[in-house]
């Protein structure tokens, strides 16, 4: 039995002992025990340094808000967790816990130098100290600040679990398993409304664990909570511990994490770590309590030094005495009990200060029949000790002055500064908070959500009215369900009612400039450092907290917001409710990123669409990109080439005789009706009701803004009949842009869309002897060039499928796209291919697409066009329906700043010295003009051309229309080069090879 | 995640199936080569930007596929209601009563 464990005390199990390790060392703790009560029952209170200044830190609390004992735990590779609260994790076999931001050891510290030199690291340190001069940040203060900023180290492997992610819907959700949320819970279950209760510890009961002498309808306190689980089991109530609500948010939608693997010895094989649930609830009970705020004065961060609550909580309910003498300062009647507790538990307590002059006389004679000295009217001015606290110096208060102070040795200080209401859940639901000037608190007050709000979280104390009030949530949320409650009362026998006062700073009889009175312990912010910032100009609170950075550690200031706010309200003399609350934000408590992941990781991250031809490629070997959501093959490399000379072979090939290229992810879009033509002729500027049937045209959209959304080739099948293809990325938001202004501006067109991406697969042929190798594959359609001329569109059948053939090129070559349902598409590749060996075929992928097009200036939308360029940029206005009255865009082109002179253009390149140009790369007019220098451009596309043997780029220039033939230089780190403006046909620009 | 009535499906679903398709009520010109340049501009670029109340489009883009208007406060993010498209706009009585 370790030294400061109390036999037959605790809700811990003596029979079973848990070995863990912390900094190397081996402990024993017991099933039930935290990290934190483990070794605390072994007297140890030093779990960390804090951030700033290093200092040595225990234990303040005894649950999820602590700011202190924060530790990285392990369970082997890829399962290291920094910054766990060692006062939440629940110790397990082979556990191993290490401390944080200490070097080289916990109790010799060398970063504890900081906190000697104090002064220069006050409020808004980091604004002052770090501005100047700029270079300075990269070598000397950035590293500077990531070396101090400890707050652990994050992993470096990859995360081996798996966390899960579920929904749910009930009628009535309960946050916190605590006295008010288990009659809620009971009451609303009685009803008929399906309940949750979820509560964040491992199991159910919130300060009834910590605090059980009172006696509920005549039980004890754990027998009556035994027996309230048990009823709600039998009501159906769904139990949910280790779960904490993370997160409030619209309609009723509450964000939950469930703890599923990291308290168990060996986690079954498969089993999720964390669970995240989507709750939906039709009512929510937030019945979250209150938390125990510190008071603030010098050396309140000792290690020994917790609040009185927390001292309760690892007496009663984990069986472990926090020390052997301690002293108790307080503002409030709640700490008088946890005292009580202690002493009759064998703990010798010195000594009670209160901080008010009078203190209840009940209270005041129980002390003393334990034989506690009462100090009513006192402060707290200093206290001793270096890695635990061996003393407090306690100094009467008579009309406002500091009186002689006094030592009082202890080995734990036990500190209470009053209770806050939890408002954080409520508050992300932006309900409005009301300040009780009588308390001086902040509770909830108008919520904007279907909640009700229950127990010492609108500020009640004592079990009496607080399972009260829980019975009146649970039948106000049945009531709101159209549903009848039964009241379930609760008789309570010594009951421990409470009150207190709220507290800024203590006062104090030394210079307050000196003391280091902790507002945020885990940011080491100091009741100084507020008064610092509001002397230096802050007003808000947003801005006190953001200059000192009170409140803005892990902890999200649950243990200092309100004393930060009181000492900023006195500092600026106003009420506390005229400087502000802080915004409180998601998640409540930390959250592993993984909980939030849940299965979108790895292959599924996000899906990858794949064409009927794939499998051929990669058994082909080829190497892949990704283009928008789709697997595209990139080039097909023969044994022993890189990507530059299968490219260049793929180009040779395909231009001399004939290439074969997996099309099928273009975008295609049915579009039918009678209307069809009047409809295309909206959307696109070309003009459509001269197209007859079985031939096609470019096509090209504009935004409404004139400026070029997307393109493709569309082909007129029947009357009231076009196949439209879109880029490979814009087809959802072409069919998007189609359908917003067929339901919404014309609804009066006959018009049907219809995406028909995935039910084609594509094959496209270009060369020379493309024909050749096609022909005798078509039945239904002549192929000669008479029959069937450049922009021929048929349906016919191919390789023995019914196909849409089109006659198109975008390499500049006599060109065929063959179109046959998606489940034919491999069949046809293959024959394809097949037919094809005579003639050499050549399969290609993206990258010879890419390089076969810009030989001939066809521009890619997205890639030579940005959202900014309209059809004259881009050199395509003739593909404008002039004649038109109207279509999508039109009016724009008449814009002033679209038709202003200079507009940046798309032209082509070819630099001086042969250099291929990187895409991206910026162009000047003067190369020796002063930095910054005016850009003129920039190259959009850029290529090794084998068809030119030399390198071709594409760019938009100011005015590039107008500077045929002139110099253009692109400034690059190694050198600047020189390019001349041309064309961006390079080659064959007649088109003869088209008409083949 | 909000929950969003598609007034065609009549059904309250979770936001992830519907798009954001900007504001409501800005009809596209019959004729747009009879408006001025900033008359232009203003059905292109001009927004209500509203703090409150304020009437914009939707799409149950992964349901039924059709656009439908909604009034939403940008203040409390609450939906107010949702009507067809091509419906009057709501007034702000109606809008009173739905909440
Ligand atoms: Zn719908």
């Amino acid at each position: 039995m370790s030294r400061y464990r109390i036999p037959g005390m605790g809700r811990v199990d003596p029979a079973r002992t848990v070995r863990f390790t912390f900094d190397g060392r081996s402990y024993t703790g017991l099933r039930g025990d935290t990290v934190a009560s483990a070794l605390l029952a072994h007297g140890v209170h030093l779990m960390g340094r804090s951030f700033k200044y290093h200092r040595p830190r225990g234990p303040v609390t005894a649950g999820s808000e602590e700011p202190n004992a924060l530790i990285g735990t392990s369970r082997g590779p890829g399962r290291f967790e920094p910054n766990t609260r060692a006062t939440v994790q629940e110790l397990r076999e082979g556990l191993v816990a290490e401390s944080q931001n200490k070097w080289p050891s916990l109790k010799f510290d060398i970063g504890a130098v900081n906190d000697r030199a104090y002064m220069l690291f006050s409020a808004g340190f980091y604004y002052k100290t770090f501005m100047w001069p700029r270079s300075f940040w990269d070598r000397v203060y950035e590293p500077f600040i990531r070396a101090a900023a400890g707050l652990g180290k994050s992993p470096t492997e990859a995360d081996p679990d798996s966390y899960a992610s579920r929904n749910l819907h009930t009628d009535v959700l309960v946050i916190g398993g605590g006295a008010a949320g288990l009659q809620a819970a009971l009451v609303a279950a009685k009803s008929g409304a399906r309940v949750v209760l979820v509560d964040e510890n491992p199991e159910m009961g919130g300060s009834l664990l910590s605090d059980p002498s009172v006696r509920i309808d005549g039980q004890g306190a754990w027998a009556w909570l035994a027996d309230r689980v048990a009823q709600l089991r039998a009501a159906g109530v769904t139990l949910m511990t280790r779960t904490t609500a993370i997160g409030y948010y619209h309609q009723n939608f509450v964000g939950l994490v469930e703890r599923v693997a990291d308290h168990l010895d060996r986690p079954p094989q498969g089993a999720p770590r964390e669970r995240m649930w989507h709750v939906r609830a039709r009512q929510v009970v937030l019945a979250q309590g209150a938390l125990e705020k510190p008071l603030v004065f010098d050396g309140n961060d000792r290690p020994g030094v917790m609040l009185a609550g927390a001292a309760q909580t690892y007496l009663n309910r984990y069986g472990v005495k926090v020390g052997d003498i301690a002293a108790v300062v307080t503002s409030h009647d709640s700490a008088w009990y946890a005292a009580f507790d202690l002493a009759d538990a064998g703990a010798r307590v010195a000594a009670i200060a209160d901080t008010r002059d009078r203190v209840r006389q009940d209270l005041v004679d129980a002390a003393r029949r334990r034989g506690i000295e009462v100090l009513a009217g006192h402060t707290a001015t200093a206290t001793s000790g270096r890695l635990r606290v061996r003393s407090v110096r306690v100094n009467p208060v008579r009309d406002g002055k500091v009186g002689p102070g006094r030592e009082i040795a202890c080995d734990v200080l036990l500190i209470c500064g009053g209770w806050t209401p939890s408002l954080h859940l409520f508050s992300h639901t932006k309900g409005s908070l009301a300040w009780d000037a009588d308390n001086r608190t902040f509770l909830p007050d108008r919520t904007t959500e279907a909640c009700q709000i229950a127990g010492a979280g609108r500020g009640l104390w004592g079990y009496g009215p607080v399972l009260e009030d829980g019975m009146r949530a649970g039948l106000a949320a049945a009531e709101a369900l159209g549903r009848t409650g039964t009241p379930a009362g609760a008789g309570v026998e010594g009951d421990r009612p409470g009150t207190g006062v709220t507290q800024k700073e203590l006062p104090t009889d030394r210079s307050a400039g000196k003391a280091k009175a902790f507002v945020d312990y885990q940011n080491d912010v100091t009741a100084k450092d507020i008064r610092l910032a509001v002397r230096e100009g802050m007003r808000s609170i947003e801005h006190v907290k953001r200059y000192t950075t009170n409140g803005m550690a892990t902890d999200q200031g649950k243990m200092s917001n309100i004393n930060g706010l009181m000492i900023a309200a006195d500092a600026l003399a106003k009420e506390p409710p005229q400087v502000g609350l802080t915004t409180f934000r998601p998640p409540y408590t930390p959250t592993s990123f993984g909980a939030f992941v849940g299965y979108h990781k790895g292959a599924t991250f996000e899906l990858t669409r794949r064409t009927p031809i794939d499998p051929w490629a990669e058994a082909q070997g080829a190497a892949f990109e990704p283009v928008s959501l789709w697997r595209r093959a990139w080039y097909f490399p023969r044994a022993g080439e890189d990507m530059h000379a299968a490219v260049a072979r793929e180009c040779r090939m395909t231009r001399a005789s004939a290439g074969m290229f997996d099309a099928s992810t273009l975008g295609k879009i049915e579009v039918a009706g009678p209307d069809a033509t009047e409809f295309m002729n909206r959307m696109y500027t070309n003009p459509w009701t001269k197209l007859a049937p079985g031939r096609c045209r470019y096509g090209l959209l504009l935004g409404e803004d004139g400026f070029i959304r997307d393109d493709g080739v569309i082909g007129r099948l029947a009357q009231d009949l076009f196949h439209v293809t879109t880029t490979t990325g814009g087809a959802a938001r072409v069919l998007n842009m189609m359908e917003d202004y067929l339901q919404t501006e014309w609804p009066d067109l006959d018009v049907w869309l219809t995406s028909t991406t995935e039910q084609w697969a594509t094959v496209a042929v270009n060369g020379p002897n493309a024909r050749k190798v096609l022909a005798p594959l078509v039945e239904g359609q002549d192929l000669s060039d008479e029959a069937f001329p450049h922009m021929s569109v048929a349906q016919c059948t191919v390789a023995g499928f019914p196909a849409r053939l089109f006659r198109i090129s975008f390499t500049g070559e006599l060109g065929f796209e063959i179109n046959v349902p998606a489940r034919h598409g491999l069949a046809l590749w293959t024959a394809i291919h097949a037919a094809g060996q005579p003639y050499d075929i050549c399969p290609y992928g993206t990258e010879t697409m890419h390089v076969l097009r810009a030989e001939k200036g066809y521009i890619i939308v997205g890639q030579d066009t940005d959202g900014t360029v309209t059809p004259q940029d881009a050199g395509l206005d003739w593909a404008i329906g002039k004649a038109k009255k109207d279509f999508v865009g039109k009016r724009s082109l008449q814009r002033p700043d679209i038709v202003a002179p200079n507009r940046k253009q798309l032209v082509g390149l070819l630099t001086e010295d042969g250099t291929r140009l990187q895409e991206g790369a910026q162009i000047v007019l003067d190369p020796n003009q002063t930095l910054p220098m005016t850009m003129a451009g920039h190259v959009t596309s850029s290529y090794d051309s084998v068809a030119l043997g030399r390198p071709i780029a594409m760019a938009v220039i100011a005015g590039g229309h107008g500077r045929m033939g002139e110099t253009v230089h692109i400034p690059m780190p190694n050198g600047t080069v020189r390019a001349t403006i041309t064309s961006t046909n390079f080659y064959d620009p007649a088109g003869e090879r088209l008409k083949a | 995640m909000l929950l969003i009535h598609c007034p065609y499906c009549d059904e309250t679903l979770p936001e992830a199936e519907f798009a954001y398709a900007g504001e409501a009520h800005i009809a596209r010109p019959a004729d747009p080569s009879a408006l001025t340049d900033e008359e232009w501009r203003d059905f292109l670029f001009i927004r209500t930007n509203a703090r409150g109340p304020h009437y914009e489009r939707w799409r149950h883009i992964h349901g039924c596929g059709r656009f439908f208007n909604a009034c939403r406060d940008t203040v409390s993010d609450r939906f107010l209601m949702t009507y067809k498209a091509g419906e009057e706009r709501p007034a702000h009585a109606t809008l009173e009563a739905a909440e």
